[in-house]
This record gives C-alpha cells, sequence and structure tokens, in this order.
C-alpha cells in the first residue's frame, strides 16, 4: 500500500520544511503532501527516488534544484527558475513561473500551465539519453531559449499570443517550437526557424499528449496544430565575436 | 538580489508598518541583513504642512548645532525630537536618528516653480555634502525614512514601525555589495516627494551621476538609488515629465523596437533617448518609487531583475517576489509579472 504523509508548511522556514521532505523520502514514502506552501526555496532540491510531492501553494525560487528522479506538483505559481539544473524526474506547475524556469536543465521534465517569464530554457542542455524538456501552456516572455544548448521548448501559447522576443539568442544546441507561425523579427541572431515535418510532429506528438492529460486538456487538437520549430543555425554562434581562430 | 516591496492605498487608507514588516521578512533570502529600511507617506499628519527632516547624526552633541544653524538660516524649525528607538540585540547603533519639522522660507528661492522644495532640496545636498557628521536621510512632508545596517525584522522592531500609520509604503531588504556599516547607504533614498527603492545595479551610475550633478544635484552616498531618486525629481519636476515619460527616459525602448513603432511614436521616443542619453539607466534594476500621489515600478530593459505586481480592493502591491505579497495579503485577487518596458503606475485618487 502507499505511503503518504502530510506535512504543513505554514511559518516553517525552508531549512527545516525541506529536512522533513527529504527525511519522508528516506523512509520510503511515495506521496508527500505539502500544505500552505508560501514562496519557500529549494523544495525538492537534489531528492533522488520515485517519490511525487504535491505543493499546495506558492512554490519558491529553485524547486526541484538538481532533482534526479521525484515528481513534483504545484498547484500553484512557482518562483524563478523551477528545475534548476534538474537532472531526471517531473515538475508539474498548475500555475504560472517566474523567469528562467529550467534553468541549465540536464533532463526530465517542466511543465507550466501558465506563464513563464524571461529566458525560460536558459541553458538546457544534453547528452545522449538525457534530453530535458520543457512545455509551456500559455506564454513565454523575451529571450526564450537563451543560450539553449539541448533538449526540447515547447510553448503552447494557449491563453493568446506570445510576447517572446529575441528567442534562442545564443542556441547552439535543442530546438524550440511554438504554436502557430512567429515573426521573423522575434527570432535572435544565431537562431533560424525551419517547418514542422511529419517526423518532428510524430516526436512531439507523445510531449503534447502527456501535457494536456496532466492539465486536463484535449490533446487531439495540439497534436494536430501548425507549430514553428526553432533551431541554432549554427553550433558556435558566437565563434567570430569571443574568439579568433 | 535585494528584496523590494511597496504597497499603495488608493483611498488613502491607513496601514501600519506590521504588515510591510512581514513581508519584506518573507524575503530574507534575498538579503545579507546588512541593511534593511522602510519609508512612508502620511504618517505625520499633525504636521502636514511641515517638510520632515530625518537626520542621521554621527553624535547628536556635537552635529546637531550645525544642522539647528543651517536650517534657521532658510527657515524655521516647528518642532525638533530623537526618532522614537527600541534597541535590538542584533543592531549595532552607530548614529542618532532625530527628526525636524521644518518650514522654509519660499522667498529665499526667487523665480522658482517650486520654491519651497528648492529651498528643501538645496538644505539635503548642502548638509550631505559636508562631511559634518549629519545626513539628511528623507526631506518630504508627511514622509519619514527608517533605514538602518541590519535585517529588517531588527529595523522595523529598532524604529517601531508599527507605530505609524501611512497609504503608501516601500520597504528594502539589501544584499550588500558595499559599505556594509553606513546606515545611510541602504535603500530606500528619498528627497521631499520622491522616495526610491530598488533591486539591482545600474551600470551606468557614473553617467547618470555626472548628469544630475550638473543641474546641482549632489550624490553624496555613492549608491545608485540616491541618483535614481534626483533623476525622477529632475525630470518631473524641474523638466515637466509626466511620471510615463519620465520612466520611458530613464528605461527608453531599444532602438530596434524603437523602429517597429509607427511614426509619431518613433518621433517621440527617438526625441527622448537623444535629450536623455545621459539619464538613461543600464544594467539589471527593478525600480519602485512613490511621491504623495503615486506609485511607480519599472524594470530593466533586459529585464535582469523580478517584478510581481498584485492587486486587491484599492491596494496596489509591487514586489520582487509573489510571496512577499501573499504575506500581507493572502486573497490578492490577481497577479501579474509586467513585461520589461511596461511600467505599473498606480494613482492616489484625487
Amino acid at each position: 500500500m502507499a505511503k503518504q504523509v502530510t506535512i504543513d508548511a505554514k511559518g516553517v522556514h525552508y531549512t527545516p520544511l525541506n529536512q522533513q521532505i527529504r527525511k519522508a523520502v528516506e523512509d520510503g514514502v511515495d506521496e508527500i503532501v505539502v500544505d500552505n506552501v508560501l514562496g519557500q526555496r529549494f523544495i525538492g532540491n537534489g531528492l533522488r527516488g520515485n517519490a511525487t510531492i504535491r505543493v499546495n501553494g506558492v512554490a519558491g525560487g529553485d524547486l526541484a534544484m538538481f532533482m534526479s528522479g521525484p515528481t513534483v506538483i504545484v498547484s500553484g505559481n512557482a518562483e524563478h527558475a523551477p528545475g534548476n539544473t534538474m537532472d531526471s524526474g517531473k515538475v508539474v506547475i498548475h500555475g504560472s513561473a517566474g523567469d528562467a524556469v529550467a534553468h541549465s536543465m540536464r533532463g526530465g521534465k517542466v511543465f507550466v500551465r501558465g506563464d513563464i517569464g524571461y529566458r525560460g530554457g536558459i541553458h538546457m542542455k544534453q547528452y545522449e539519453t538525457q534530453r530535458p524538456i520543457l512545455v509551456v501552456g500559455g506564454s513565454a516572455q523575451t529571450f526564450l531559449g537563451e543560450y539553449m544548448a539541448g533538449g526540447l521548448l515547447l510553448v503552447l501559447g494557449l491563453d493568446g499570443a506570445m510576447k517572446a522576443r529575441e528567442i534562442g539568442s545564443g542556441i547552439h544546441g535543442g530546438e524550440i517550437v511554438i504554436r502557430g507561425d512567429v515573426d521573423e523579427a522575434c527570432l535572435a541572431a544565431g537562431a533560424k526557424k525551419l517547418p514542422l515535418t511529419d517526423e518532428d510532429r510524430a516526436r512531439i506528438a507523445p510531449v503534447i499528449q502527456e501535457f494536456a492529460a496532466d492539465f486536463g486538456l484535449d490533446a487531439e487538437p495540439l497534436v494536430k496544430a501548425d507549430y514553428t520549430r526553432i533551431v541554432p543555425a549554427s553550433a558556435r554562434p558566437f565563434a567570430g565575436k569571443y574568439t579568433w581562430e | 538580489m535585494c528584496g523590494i516591496f511597496g504597497v499603495m492605498d488608493k483611498r488613502r487608507q491607513m496601514m501600519d508598518g506590521s504588515g510591510i514588516r512581514e513581508a519584506l521578512s518573507m524575503m530574507n533570502e534575498r538579503g545579507s541583513g546588512e541593511g534593511a529600511g522602510y519609508v512612508a507617506y502620511g504618517i505625520y499628519p499633525d504636521y502636514r504642512d511641515c517638510y520632515a527632516l530625518h537626520v542621521f547624526f554621527d553624535n547628536a552633541c556635537e552635529n546637531k548645532a550645525i544642522v539647528d544653524a543651517t536650517l534657521e538660516q532658510w527657515g524655521s524649525i516647528e518642532c525638533d525630537e530623537a526618532i522614537p528607538t527600541c534597541d535590538q540585540l542584533n543592531l549595532k547603533v552607530n548614529c542618532t536618528p532625530w527628526r525636524y519639522f521644518f518650514k522654509p522660507d519660499a522667498s529665499l528661492a526667487p523665480g522658482s516653480a517650486s520654491p519651497e522644495k528648492d529651498v528643501v532640496t538645496n538644505l539635503v545636498m548642502q548638509i550631505n555634502a559636508c562631511a559634518n557628521g549629519a545626513e539628511i536621510v528623507s526631506s518630504g512632508k508627511n514622509v519619514g525614512l527608517f533605514k538602518a545596517s541590519g535585517w529588517p525584522e531588527d529595523v522595523a522592531d529598532y524604529y517601531r514601525i508599527q507605530d505609524y500609520e501611512g497609504y503608501i509604503w516601500l520597504a528594502h531588504n539589501r544584499y550588500a555589495t558595499s559599505n556594509p556599516e553606513l546606515w545611510e547607504r541602504p535603500d530606500p533614498f528619498n528627497l521631499h516627494d520622491w522616495s526610491v527603492v530598488e533591486n539591482g545595479k545600474t551600470t551606468t551610475y557614473g553617467a547618470n551621476r555626472r548628469y544630475v550633478e550638473s543641474f546641482g544635484y549632489n550624490c553624496s552616498t555613492g549608491t545608485d538609488s540616491e541618483v535614481i531618486a534626483y533623476l525622477i525629481d529632475l525630470l518631473t519636476r524641474k523638466h515637466g515629465l509626466d511620471i510615463n515619460l519620465a520612466i520611458r527616459a530613464l528605461a527608453p525602448p531599444y532602438w530596434d523596437e524603437i523602429d517597429r513603432m509607427p511614426e509619431a511614436e518613433q518621433n517621440l521616443n527617438r526625441a527622448l533617448r537623444f535629450a536623455y542619453g545621459s539619464a538613461t539607466m543600464n544594467g539589471p534594476f527593478t525600480v519602485v518609487a512613490a511621491n504623495p500621489d503615486m506609485m511607480v515600478g519599472f524594470t530593466d530593459r533586459g529585464k535582469l531583475r523580478p517584478m510581481v505586481v498584485g492587486e486587491c480592493g484599492d491596494r496596489l502591491y509591487i514586489a520582487s517576489e509573489e510571496t512577499a505579497i501573499r504575506a500581507m495579503e493572502p486573497k490578492v485577487e490577481s497577479i501579474t509579472r509586467p513585461a520589461a518596458g511596461e511600467p505599473v503606475i498606480g494613482r492616489v485618487a484625487p
């Protein structure tokens, strides 16, 4: 039988709160419900295993940083950089998130139902089978995929027009897929647009279906929709800027 | 880092300082315990016609006589007293906070459109420029600024800010990068009407400082927020720009954004950038500023610092983190994160 514990985070500083969560994971708890969260940072940091952590409230900065395995589900918004350098596992945010979402992420999934702030997916990277995925249901802001080195960044734009400019500034790996057309003027130097091929669509379809299932959305129209795929124009966008051959 | 917080009640309903203390302490991770401060509007209704001068004396015996004499030259002191404080275990007191309620002599600034404010400005510049052991930290009507080197809770308790009631409050939690000992260094900064709190660091400090100093302001603390307060006073009071244009001059759109605007808007924005090139602030920053009639927030163009806006009934909140807003207003009705270049402007009902 699945083991569950509930922790009341009201007025608790993040250090003792995270100690309690860590202890529960060590004790083999499968589901940890954390109520009344109000900005406590570093929840789920460096945790391993396959527990599920339900964060009820607003998660503080650097949620699930370095996390490797568990699932974190946030009922409200998250502050800056959820999924920072995350290794594997999953973060599901039902609200919106601040700047630098999925900062340097190296594996696993971050799903945000609402909007994200500036510099989403900054320096996401990939290595062999490690391939991080960030999906945004709403809109992303400027410098989306800045210095991106790998992984998949998918923006569905369910709640209106995308506001992001300077998309893929310094991108040298990975791909950014955005529903609808993206004005060429919104791309940063070093990024280029490509049409989404059938092969690409087949690759992103399971991601869209998983996202839709997590948030109770109809996946079918999203899978069929038009997308713009943005990739690096070169593997070394700043080769001539900072170095001399 | 640094954490900033601002709240304004559009109908001037008063808030005591306890909620602001709690909101700011939610962001302690953004500070280093080496500076915090609060500024509030509407706290001195009994002296609403006087300029409230908050002064830090190195030593009240030696340094006060100089300030008394200077003030008497420029107007009259209605009342003066030590600011009530309550010693805190973790706060090392290194000056004596004092307040004057002062009426400037308007006839001493002939030809000025705002003679009283010119007198007060000159006084602040003169006293702060001298190494006379006195530093005026705030100088507005019905406004007071309370700051020290310490954690937000200790600074709040030292000044007993829960005893003050204001309709606009700004607060700042400092992540010190230099000069941690001096009480006048942390934000907020104030010059009569305007108060400023900032999260960040402008990289254009030198250019901006030379620009305001060419108009007679004197920057005595070496801190960018001081320059920002003077820039806002210069652009709005002296140059008559409305606050929208003033913010646009300080944090203008990039040239390529201007290129995409309709022609009339292009012309305006080009003119502003040419006229105020030296006032343009660069580097990472979020600024929240207030005067008796409004509270505004804006960020740098590249959005390198956070700004969260909350609204609930008559209350407008601007903060570095959503949690600070929710600490004071658990049932907040809307939370937004405005884009860079979209200033947030809240006005008090006339």
